[in-house]
């Protein structure tokens, strides 16, 4: 009885034979040919097969998994569509006479040894997987030689590989109860698909493929990363008892489990997505998003010259509110004004719009067109779970005359006989400094508060985002910013409010375990981000980063910060 | 001919993701995009080129369009680059 130790990546016991996913080796060697015709026309099937290949395999990545396990294969279709990189293969069968295969074998080794040199960052390996797939598919139907394929399994087993690609993951079939690999991380791409299928995997055991053979009984425990080879008897017995505690908790839990997003130590956080289009919600839920954070409206007019009337509004924020069942939806009322036009309105041309006349502002100066939004997004509020926000709100007032046109309305629709909830949240986004400053007040009357980072960045350094020579100041990991992110935290916390972030600072994995050591209650971002994001969360621990955070705030500027949370947040090192 | 410069802000540089749209982003048009790093230019319709590039944190790159669709190709490849949070 042998045991390897790895990282666990994904959850449950699997007790079962082995099975080696071996990887094949081929042998080119280097020929000329005379018939570079032929040549051609090989080297231009196995791409298209390669190419059908590979999109049949996405296909299935998205049935089968979902949009963001199929988006992973994008790079391989990618590299399939690029002529450039066909071309400079078909030149080595035209110019050099090489045949096909040692025309791809070169070209494509030559891409993996440059990727291998530049050892900027972790994801070349991604990269390098993606040639190294493309390379396999093509020598494989040049030579003739079929790839090992797991999808011919027909009896349960544990699949050991030195690694495991996205496309091996779509290949599996039910027999495979769990995955072992020497290589990889518990963000590889595979071991998040693997969560989701929740088949237990071990990865990292660095030795497994050499330590384990064919058909060997073995146990993987994916709770605490370990894989044990050829059990005796009272280790199997220990482990079925555990694989059937496993078992009942996840049905109780399970299905609560699989929704929330929980810190290691227990702590729960909301990943939402940020939308700009009704249609955009549903794809947002399949990309793992658990609400909508911000919902921008000013889809409204960007087709039109004119907002949409009472109606057709009402029927684009039904549309987010009935794709979203259950999952809170945070609508922002619109933001124009500055650089954003709107036709008919007739805004000044202002010589600082970024300091001017918009978002509120302009709402509250024609209450009519503010009127009109509330009214259809109060009526839509008999779909779901619907909160407002308010955009660039300064002052206390600002808020309380903002709040008491949606009371007024509110009342208003109530009294025709309309249908309106009784529990939407009324809050506002804080990303103007003095807001910040007068948190622990607005936090008594707003129901909750939206941090806007990237507005709140360039206030608080009085930076143009868009102006480079003033780009050096622009610095979301500043301790000027996260003093001020923490401030309105705790200022919302005291009056048991909850705050969220749907800035691109959500999103940047620096800046997240600081976040979370805060307390940052919901997350918001673009939706292809948010797996990725909820996998760091979980790997995270609040109440450890605490230290982290006070040397954080002590820093003197972003560059100490970054090196400080890169120090000391190893999670965010096999972040893939 | 249409130019943007950038500085990389993206932790990880222009890694496969958001590379694999800017490729995307820029074969939807007629001109010749180009991405230049360090002295050297590759196709941006081109994903070996862009990633043998290996365009880091900090790295000042610059696109250039040219053709009769440049400004276009050049004003979506520059809401790409914000939107996947490459460039400020």
């Amino acid at each position: 009885m042998d045991v390897l130790n790895g990282l666990a990546a994904s959850g449950g016991y699997a007790i079962t034979r082995a099975y080696l996913l071996g990887s094949v080796h081929f042998v080119v060697t280097k020929h000329h040919s005379n018939d570079q015709n032929h040549e051609v026309k090989r080297l231009h099937d196995s791409f298209a097969i390669t190419r059908d290949e590979i999109k049949n395999l996405q296909q299935q990545a998205h049935r089968n998994l979902g949009r963001q396990a199929a988006m992973v294969m994008d790079i391989e279709v990618d590299i399939m569509a690029d002529s450039e990189f066909y071309s400079e293969i078909e030149q080595l069968v035209t110019l050099s006479h090489f045949t096909a295969e040692w025309a791809v074998a070169q070209q494509t080794q030559h891409y993996q040894e440059l990727f291998k040199k530049m050892n900027n960052n972790d994801y070349l390996r991604q990269r390098a997987t993606a040639v190294t797939e493309v390379r396999q598919r093509l020598l494989s139907h040049l030579l003739g030689q079929p790839l090992p394929d797991a999808t011919k399994l027909d009896h349960p087993a544990v699949i050991i590989a030195h690694a495991i690609t996205p496309n091996d993951m779509v290949n599996f079939n039910d027999y495979v109860k769990g995955l072992v690999t020497d290589n990889g991380g518990p963000t590889s791409h595979f071991a998040i698909m693997s969560q989701q299928l929740r088949i237990p995997t071990v990865v990292g055991t660095k030795s497994g493929t050499k330590q384990i053979k064919n058909g060997d009984l073995v146990i993987v425990d994916g709770v605490h990363g370990k894989v044990i080879i050829a059990p005796d008897r009272k280790t199997v017995d220990h482990y079925q008892r555990l694989a059937g505690q496993y078992a009942q908790e996840m049905q109780r839990y399970g299905a609560l489990r699989e929704k929330r997003t929980v810190s290691k130590d227990g702590h729960h956080f909301i990943v939402a997505a940020n939308i700009a289009m009704p249609d955009e919600a549903t794809p947002s839920l399949e990309d793992g998003a658990e609400g909508i954070g911000l919902l921008r409206t000013e889809f409204l007019y960007m087709h039109s010259a004119n907002l949409p009337d009472e109606d057709q509004q009402f029927q684009s924020y039904k549309q987010v509110l009935t794709a979203m069942p259950d999952q809170q939806v945070v609508m922002r009322t619109l933001d124009i004004g500055g650089d954003k036009r709107l036709g008919t309105l007739r805004l000044p041309s202002e010589t600082n719009p970024f300091l001017g006349f918009r978002a509120i502002r302009v709402g509250l100066k024609n209450p009519q067109l503010l009127r009109t939004q509330i009214r259809a997004m109060l009526r839509a509020s008999a779909y779901g779970r619907l909160a407002v926000m308010f955009p660039l709100v300064a002052t206390l007032n600002e808020f309380e005359a903002a709040r008491s046109i949606l009371d007024e309305e509110k009342r208003a629709l109530t009294r025709q006989g309309v249908k309106v909830a009784d529990d939407i949240q009324v809050g506002m986004m804080v990303e103007v400094p003095s807001a910040v400053t007068m948190a622990d007040q607005l936090a008594r009357e707003a129901d909750f508060f939206s941090i806007g980072s990237n507005d709140l960045i360039q206030y608080m350094f009085a930076a143009d985002r868009g102006n480079q020579r003033v780009g050096y100041l622009y610095k979301g990991m500043h301790p000027a910013i996260l003093r001020s992110i923490k401030r309105t935290i705790d200022a919302a916390h005291a009056e048991g409010k909850w705050v969220g972030l749907c800035g691109e600072l959500a999103a940047k994995d620096l800046a997240i375990p600081l976040l979370v050591a805060m307390g940052l209650d919901e997350f918001s971002m673009t939706s292809s981000k948010v797996t990725r994001v909820r996998s760091l969360i979980k790997q995270l621990e609040k109440r450890q980063l605490q230290p982290l955070l006070h040397q954080a705030l002590a820093a003197p500027d972003a560059e100490t910060v970054c090196k400080l949370v890169q120090a000391q947040v190893p999670a965010l090192h096999d972040l893939q | 001919m249409e130019k943007r410069e950038y500085t990389i802000v993206a932790e990880t540089g222009v890694h496969a993701r958001p590379a694999t749209i800017l490729v995307q982003t820029a074969s939807k048009f007629n001109s010749d995009v180009n991405l230049s790093y360090n002295g050297k230019s590759v196709n941006l319709k081109s994903i070996m080129g862009v990633m043998s590039l290996g365009v880091g944190k900090n790295a000042d790159v610059t696109i250039t369009a040219e053709g009769d669709d440049e400004q276009d190709a050049i004003k979506a490849i520059d809401e790409t680059m914000h939107k996947e949070g490459l460039a400020d």
